[in-house]
């Protein structure tokens, strides 16, 4: 029995998806961080992680943090804490690619919990990764930008075939990490294989100055598939 | 043909996406064809077919390795280049006659190559990837390569190929098993 440590973005789904195709996912672990640059967390949106959570049918635990670095450490451990107790869980997935930041961190809560420790994305080729996301049939908007050339076209964009040859040109380019795990990009998944319902935005607000831009969707709703 | 050896507790698990898949994915860009096989499916066919084999490392709480040692005694007389990557490089000191002992470590740390050899090239610092809660004593007949006697980084059998290291170099150190593979 896992639970996933979810932020909405795309890794987190598909890590997801892969830990429901070999184990029993009981619960989805939110931390919603006030720090919008925090360190371990993914921000933009993660107050709709609840949407998700209900079209993927799968309770959600959410925990709050003020995002100090470190100190979110033990916010993030009381909440798997929490988890362990409520759910019964005896391990936790990650979305983790690259950060050995974040990764190195959450296995030591995991050691210090006794709980096992799962990232299935761990050093996955990025391209590959977006393909394989797009070719398993998930749909994936790009909430937030982060880094120079990504322009206002970027947020709200949708990740397709297109989208990722224009992000492996730019990995060439100017070293962008083409799945954003640099923090150039945030992403949000508004359907795929393991929902159940699928996610309508019906408002969302766009941001944009100096390479730094967000879309934060304000209404939105689940629909039948 | 490289034989990639998966070490985690069962064929097919959640693990092989992160202990596994990614020192294939060195060996494939590195130009090599490989196989991946479960240790508990290990045949003298496979092993015999091979080139090279990798041994793969597991999850932090994943002991099962430890307890089928018996699974692994092929090592003791293989003459092909042999690479034994964290827990991959505990079962190799088991089989020699060493021990595998708690020493907890997870994270970047710096490591000391501290003799030359094929593998990890000229004694110097580098900066590798821990995460395991047992390390290994030096079983008779191999060099010490990398860190010290307290807290072993990396050994080589003194006459064969055969290599261990207790820090995962898909992690920022890809170089080692491309060079594994080309050696």
């Amino acid at each position: 029995m896992l639970g996933v440590l979810f932020s909405g973005g795309k890794d987190s789904v598909f890590a997801c998806k892969r830990a429901m195709e070999n184990d029993s996912v009981v619960c989805l672990i939110t931390i919603v961080s006030e720090n919008e640059d925090s360190y371990m967390f993914h921000t933009p949106n993660v107050q709709r992680a609840d949407l998700i959570a209900e079209a993927m049918g799968l309770p959600l635990l959410t925990w709050p943090t003020e995002g100090e670095e470190e100190v979110e450490l033990l916010d993030l451990r009381d909440a798997i804490a929490a988890a362990k107790k409520r759910y019964g869980i005896e391990g936790v997935v990650t979305g983790a690619i690259e950060s050995v930041y974040q990764a190195a961190r959450v296995q030591r809560i995991c050691r210090d919990l006794d709980l096992w420790c799962y990232n299935p994305l761990w050093q996955i080729d990025q391209v590959e990764y977006l393909r394989l996301l797009v070719s398993e049939g998930f749909e994936v908007i790009i909430t937030g930008v982060f880094a120079y050339p990504l322009d206002e076209s970027w947020v709200g964009a949708r990740i397709d075939d297109c989208l990722i040859r224009k992000l492996e040109a730019l990995q060439k380019m100017y070293k962008i990490n083409p799945s954003g795990e640099g923090g150039e990009l945030e992403t949000f998944v508004l359907d795929g294989p393991i929902f159940r319902k699928r996610i309508e935005i019906l408002k969302a607000r766009k941001t944009y100055e100096n390479y730094r831009g967000r879309l934060f969707i304000e209404e939105a709703r689940l629909v039948d598939k | 043909m490289i034989l990639i050896v998966d070490l985690c507790r069962e064929a097919e698990s959640l693990s092989k996406y992160e202990f596994v898949d990614p020192i294939a994915n060195s060996v494939r860009r590195a130009g090599s064809e490989y196989e991946v096989v479960h240790f508990t499916e290990l045949t003298e066919d496979l092993i015999e077919r091979s080139d090279r084999i990798i041994l793969c490392g597991t999850a932090l709480k994943d002991d099962l390795y430890a307890r089928r040692i018996d699974l692994f005694s092929w090592i003791k007389d293989l003459e092909k280049p042999l690479l034994g990557i964290c827990a991959g490089m505990q079962v190799m000191a088991a089989v020699f006659g060493g021990e595998i002992v708690p020493q907890p470590k997870i994270g970047l740390e710096k490591i000391e190559i501290v003799k030359e050899t094929p593998l990890l090239g000229q004694p110097r610092e580098i900066e590798g990837y821990h995460l395991h809660n047992f390390g290994v004593t030096l079983p008779p007949g191999f060099d010490l390569v990398g860190g010290g006697a307290d807290r072993i980084e990396g050994f080589k059998h003194a006459r064969r190929p055969i290599y261990g290291i207790i820090f995962h170099p898909e992690v920022r150190n890809r170089w080692i098993v491309e060079r594994f593979v080309n050696l």
